[in-house]
């Protein structure tokens, strides 16, 4: 699903001034990016061939099951892993391959925020002396300039000063992820990669940490990639939501138009298989059981990737035989499917 | 301990700077009068072979002793050091070079190595210390590129790398304090064992040469003589051993320190008496388990914490009950209190706690294994580590079966096929003989279905049977889950952090906090009729998919109550948005609203106007 | 590169142990390739005349020279070291400088000697430290009988600090002359075993004892022991099955660690017994500056522990297939 243009890659659309710098191409732009990692049995192509485009002070939602590739996105935009092919620009400029001391500057333009606030944290490290190392490091500060730069994000995140001097051992894990979001906001990033924020995270402080990466975002413009197996968090805090399956992006959609809009059989699958309150009332639509698990990213199916899992693919429906052996991806498509579900269509078409 | 050790190391260190100066003179001092003379008074270790007194020789040659093995090591360390510390600052080829060159020169023996650089450099004190260096180094390597890459391979290590930090600044700021700890309490150790080799290369002539001379060369020259006098040979010995093991004991305090340090204790005071229980007792004569106020005791450093505070719960036959809570509400203690399966070191008591009809309390042992092994069975939270790695599903799901109902093997296995039949694993005959590792989270969880059910017990307690898995495989776990309900009229205790899963899953819901339920409710008047401020949260935290994106929803303030906390008032007094004066000094207890429902709250919030969903809706699924 | 990487990864799927087996043969190669270069470099880098040392000093110079030529060690370096290997595949070692006798039948004489004081406490300390230490471990679990483990604790640094060649003279001197219980030296039939098999096991078998005992806390914390005590199986079957074969991987890597300072811990042990073993004559020859003896020596005993070092990794292998996909 190369080239898929979601509403987040409007740049400018009913959006206020707010704080939101740069023009056309400011933001986050991947080109057909491509991961490979060194696997048990040889090379595993994690991420492939991914493209996606987030304004500044949008939020794309990226989905998908474990192994999709997502975390390996993540890593690749802000410089961990090396993309074996394609383009990643922020604010319109290149990620530098070539040369070291840039490679180690790009940090300046995107910070990533980790999964698990536990480890994301040195633990000999006080909050001060974190916070303070990231403030200090792409700007020359003098001691009084870092020490009251930590009050700032401190406060940014809703911390009180006392915090200041404590060990991450020492604070929830709330308050551990608020200081790790103000780590990464430190340097004033264009982009922010969140990636499963909220996953190590209990539902009564989960609100509070979405709400609150959203005010940011509002305040200082970022753009942000929220990455999240959780359709229901990503939902809450996205303009796009992009689907992910065996390294490849399977269908993107604009905020609004889902659940209803949903296109892609695995997006249905994954609508329908968030629970809720009311029984019986599944807001993604019926209920698309799913067999067997997701194929190993080593050896990916021939044809349609999802095609042996899919619930109305070759092996439910007659006639689809062309899903076995025909790759739907497709540079201009925002759906990779050959049999999608018609736009706007309800949930009770089958 | 810590003490001995130090002492022993002062004592040594004592030793080490006085003895030459003391008895130096002396152990240089030939005697022709007295050669090889045994224990004497004025000898009382005898004499040497030129009437030297053996006891001034051993005192004095301390520091010769002690100097060159912490010079090895020292120098082994440094060596070593670097060479791991390098592994984690190049890049990936020289790293795996490196790698296995470290790996190549650990194959070798230590005191192999020594030799070797101990001919090569001549025999001789320095030749000897040239060589135990070289010799310890690999070791010091081996550990630091470990410690290192686990240092590498963290968040925060990523997120420094990220920030753009400098090699130097990575490796001095993350990496080094982290790896300081071990390599500093290895070090000790490797003194000693360096001082053990060090006297064997004496022993063996490539040490200390005539006329100096230390322990190692001591203890040789005794040995010549050890068929006539045992005491020239085992003092030195002695003296070897005391410094060794004075080495070895500090290591071992100092790891105890380290890991005494990591957990900060924080400090509270014995409990206040606990609120009396309730006694309500639910009537009816088809309960499978009735338990009234469940407690829990878990010692924690210096001090017990109480996780579970008066749970009182009922099941049904064939009744699937959700128990919902945050992390650290006890429910999973709860459950394991159940299964009494606690960990080592915690209390579990109750006023009253019945099992399959028999009072548990009265039970003996055996009968209580019985009773469990037969009518309980338990599904664990992580699929990954709930098999034993090294044995052959096969044997994992038959063993109970066999161990308590004497089934032979073949049809035990028949049993098997079929229940993994049930819980749709296709190809179950090699899948048998298959271990955990070669299969998914999702099979592997289907498996503990099939094991769960293979005793067809009357209660299967399931916690957080779904939380490692992904969202389309949970699906398909609730679905087995359910149908083995309907199949065997099993009751399932189900254990979740997920509201939501519960009440599209369950018959009725206990909502757990702060170590007490709070709230139990019919599992369909959730979403409209919670009247528990808590509850009232974790309804509201589910947005679902058709959830407004702009209204945020409501987050708690503060943290969840400390489980060695003593406050005698409501475990959710601190986060409530309407306290009462009384909720600050009394418990609130469980008490009915209706028949199916009760709450444990002292104002309990209104019933919610229905927002215009039908209560009727029926699960169809 | 990479097609090699993904042709490698292939075959490794298909079959796991070929590939396993051909690594582990190309490292051991490797490995001998290394011992056999540094025995042949030892005598090469020895500070001054080696055969002048082993000879004496008032040696005659054409008798030096003679010698010299005999060693080959007057001709040019890689046509040393071709001989060298040539001659090692033929099975000569070389005569000894102070005898004169063949290195070789010297080694076959008292290899034999060095194995029957080795494999033994090898297996002694298999058979002590593993049963041992998981019942401390079991006994000890969840800071159960603190007194008994911190016993435990100080008996066993203290046995572990003890080096082997003390152990021996102390045995010595309490056990055969002191009490006369078993014989001083040599080797006089089953008796004369006892204690340098004693003295060669004893500090081994503490250092392993204490690992299986954290290794065994470690298992009975794990996920799956709770499961399997959920079955409530008994006690006997719960450790044997669930608990045992997972505490042996960790604890047979550390004993084949251990291998290596037992073989050369034959060294001392065997000087102090008189033991007729390699060993001794290794220490002999170090002292008579005997070269080619040291060189034989030094060269059998690192074999020894690479090829020792080799069966312990395939019996790992054996034990926990998962290693072998883990090191593919």
């Amino acid at each position: 699903m190369s080239g898929v243009r979601g509403p987040g890659g409007l740049p400018e659309q009913s959006r206020g001034a707010r704080g939101v710098r740069g023009a056309r191409g400011a933001g986050l732009a991947l080109h057909d990016v491509t991961v490979r990692h060194h696997g048990p049995y040889g090379p595993v192509t994690a991420v492939d061939g991914v493209s996606l485009e987030i304004a500044r002070g949008r939020t794309v939602g990226l989905v998908g099951e474990s192994g999709s590739g997502k975390s390996t996105l993540a890593r690749a935009i802000v410089g961990l892993d090396r993309p074996c092919a394609g383009r990643i620009a922020i604010d319109g400029r290149e990620y530098p391959v070539r040369r070291a001391a840039d490679r180690r500057r790009w940090g300046r333009r995107v910070q990533l925020v980790f999964q698990d606030p536990d480890t994301a944290l040195d633990p000999r490290m006080t909050v001060r002396q974190s916070l303070a190392e990231a403030a200090g490091a792409f700007a020359r500060l003098d001691r009084r300039a870092r020490e009251q730069r930590v009050g700032e994000l401190l406060e940014l995140v809703g911390l009180d000063a006392g915090c200041a001097g404590r060990l991450p051992g020492q604070l929830s894990g709330g308050q551990r992820q608020r200081v790790a979001v103000a780590r990464a906001l430190a340097v004033d990033p264009a982009v922010l990669v969140a990636d499963e924020v909220t996953s190590a995270l209990d539902v009564s402080v989960r609100a509070a940490l979405l709400g609150m990466l959203r005010e940011l975002q509002r305040r200082m413009g970022f753009a942000m990639l929220f990455i999240s197996h959780d359709l229901a968090a990503v939902r809450q805090v996205s303009d796009a939501v992009a689907v992910m399956y065996l390294g490849r992006i399977v269908e993107t959609a604009s905020n609004e138009a889902l659940p209803g809009g949903a296109r892609h059989p695995y997006t249905r699958t994954l609508l329908s298989a968030v629970p809720s309150l009311h029984t019986g009332r599944r807001p993604g639509g019926e209920a698309l059981p799913l067999s067997g698990e997701a194929p190993d990213p080593a050896s990916p199916p021939a044809g349609c990737r999802f095609h042996p899992r899919c619930p109305v693919g070759p092996s439910r429906r007659p006639g689809r035989e062309v899903c076995a052996v025909q790759d739907p991806w497709d540079e201009t498509a925002r759906v990779a499917c050959h049999f999608p579900y018609p736009a706007g269509d309800g949930p009770e078409h089958a | 301990m810590g003490v001995t050790a130090l002492a022993m190391l002062a004592s040594l260190a004592v030793l080490a700077v006085v003895g030459p100066v003391l008895w130096g003179p002396a152990a240089d001092r030939p005697d022709p009068s007295a050669v090889l003379q045994g224990p004497t008074g004025g000898h009382p270790l005898g004499t040497d072979h030129l009437g030297r007194d053996l006891l001034a020789r051993l005192l004095a040659s301390t520091w010769s002793s002690l100097l060159p093995a912490v010079t090895a090591t020292l120098l082994g360390a440094a060596a070593g050091v670097t060479l791991g510390a390098l592994t984690a600052v190049v890049g990936g080829r020289t790293r795996r070079l490196l790698g296995a060159f470290i790996n190549l020169l650990l194959a070798f023996p230590a005191l192999l190595v020594a030799m070797f650089f101990a001919v090569l450099f001549g025999a001789g004190a320095r030749g000897a210390v040239f060589a135990l260096a070289v010799a310890c180094a690999p070791g010091f390597a081996r550990l630091t590129q470990t410690l290192a890459a686990g240092v590498a391979g963290t968040d925060f290590m990523a997120a420094a790398r990220v920030l753009g930090l400098r090699r130097h600044r990575l490796l001095r700021r993350h990496v080094l304090p982290h790896v300081a700890e071990p390599l500093l309490l290895n070090t000790t150790v490797a003194v000693g064992s360096a001082l053990v080799a060090l006297s064997g290369l004496s022993f063996l002539g490539l040490g200390a040469q005539p006329p100096s001379y230390d322990w190692g060369l001591l203890l040789s020259q005794g040995l010549d003589r050890v068929y006539t006098e045992p005491l020239p040979a085992v003092a030195p010995g002695i003296a070897i051993v005391y410094a060794g093991v004075a080495f070895q004991l500090l290591g071992e305090v100092l790891a105890k320190a380290a890991t005494r340090q990591h957990p900060p204790a924080r400090q509270t005071g014995e409990p206040a008496a606990s609120p009396a229980p309730t006694g309500r007792r639910p009537a009816g004569a088809d309960l499978l388990l009735e338990v009234a106020d469940l407690r829990v005791a878990l010692p924690a450093g210096d001090r017990t914490i109480r996780p579970v505070r008066g749970v009182s719960l009922a099941l049904r036959r064939g009744e699937m009950v959700g128990l919902v809570g945050e992390s650290g509400s006890g429910k999973s203690l709860t459950a394991l209190a159940l299964a009494d399966l606690l960990p080592d070191g915690a209390r579990a008591t109750w006023s009253a706690h019945r099992f399959l009809g028999a009072d548990v309390g009265s039970l003996t042992r055996r009968e209580r294994h019985r009773q469990l092994a037969t009518g309980m069975a338990m599904i664990f939270q992580n699929p990954a580590s709930a098999f034993n790695p090294a044995l052959r599903i096969e044997t994992q799901l038959t063993e109970a079966v066999r161990a308590h109902h004497g089934i032979p093997r073949e049809q035990a296995v028949e049993q098997a096929r079929v229940q993994l039949q049930r819980v749709a694993l296709p190809g179950e005959r090699r899948l048998l003989r298959s271990r955990p590792f070669q299969l998914s989270g999702g099979q592997r969880q289907r498996v503990a279905i099939a094991a769960a059910s293979m005793m067809r017990p009357d209660l299967v307690i399931a916690d957080e049977p779904t939380t490692a898995l992904d969202v389309t495989v949970q699906r398909q776990i609730m679905d087995l889950l359910r149908r083995v309900r309907r199949d065997d009229a099993t009751a399932i205790l189900f254990i979740s952090h997920d509201i939501a899963l519960v009440a599209d899953a369950c018959d009725r819901v206990l909502v757990m906090y702060g170590g007490t339920i709070v709230e139990s409710l019919p599992a369909r008047a959730l979403a409209d009729g919670a009247r528990h401020p808590y509850t009232r949260m974790l309804v509201a935290s589910v947005r679902g998919l058709t959830a407004d994106r702009e209204s945020s929803p409501p987050g708690l303030g503060g943290a969840p109550p400390d489980p060695g906390g003593t406050a005698p008032g409501c475990p959710f007094l601190d986060r409530c948005p309407q306290r009462l004066d009384r909720c600050a000094a009394e418990i609130p207890v469980l008490s009915a609203l209706d028949p199916h429902h009760e709450v444990a709250c002292w104002r309990p919030l209104p019933p919610t106007a229905s927002s215009g969903r039908p209560e009727t809706e029926e699960c169809d699924t | 590169m990479a097609t090699v990487s993904a042709r490698i990864g292939a075959l490794s799927r298909r079959h796991p142990w070929a590939v396993f087996c051909c690594r582990r043969a190309v490292r051991l190669t490797v490995l001998l390739l290394l011992v056999v270069t540094a025995s042949f470099a030892m005598i090469r880098l020895v500070p001054g005349d080696p055969v002048r040392a082993a000879l004496g000093v008032d040696a005659p110079p054409d008798l030096v020279a003679a010698e010299r030529r005999n060693l080959g060690l007057d001709r040019e370096l890689t046509a040393q070291y071709w001989s060298y290997l040539r001659r090692l595949a033929h099975g000569d070692l070389g005569v000894s400088l102070v005898t004169g006798e063949p290195v070789t039948e010297l080694i076959r004489a008292r290899l034999p000697a060095t194995l029957r004081l080795a494999v033994p406490a090898f297996v002694c300390v298999l058979a002590v430290a593993l049963p041992g230490g998981m019942l401390a471990g079991i006994r000890t679990r969840g800071g159960r009988r603190p007194r008994t483990e911190l016993t435990l604790t100080v008996v066993t640094s203290v046995v572990a600090g003890v080096p082997d060649f003390v152990l021996a003279a102390g045995l010595t001197a309490g056990l055969a002359v002191g009490l006369r219980a078993f014989p001083v030296a040599g080797d006089l039939g089953p008796q004369s075993y006892v204690l340098p098999v004693l003295a060669l096991a004893l500090a081994p078998t503490a250092v392993l004892l204490r690992i299986v005992r954290v290794e065994t806390l470690r298992v009975l914390a794990m996920d799956h022991v709770r499961a399997a005590r959920a079955k409530r199986l008994p006690a006997a079957t719960l450790h044997l099955r669930h608990v045992a074969p997972n505490t042996l991987t960790a604890s047979l890597t550390v004993a084949g660690s251990l291998l290596p300072a037992l073989i050369a811990g034959t060294v001392l042990v065997e000087k102090v017994f008189a033991w007729p073993g390699i060993g001794s004559a290794m220490a002999q020859s170090v002292v008579a500056q005997d070269y080619a003896v040291v060189q034989a020596s030094v060269l059998v005993l690192g074999s020894a522990v690479l090829v020792a070092n080799f069966l312990v990794d395939l019996a790992l292998a054996l034990l926990d297939p998962r290693s072998v996909i883990r090191e593919t």
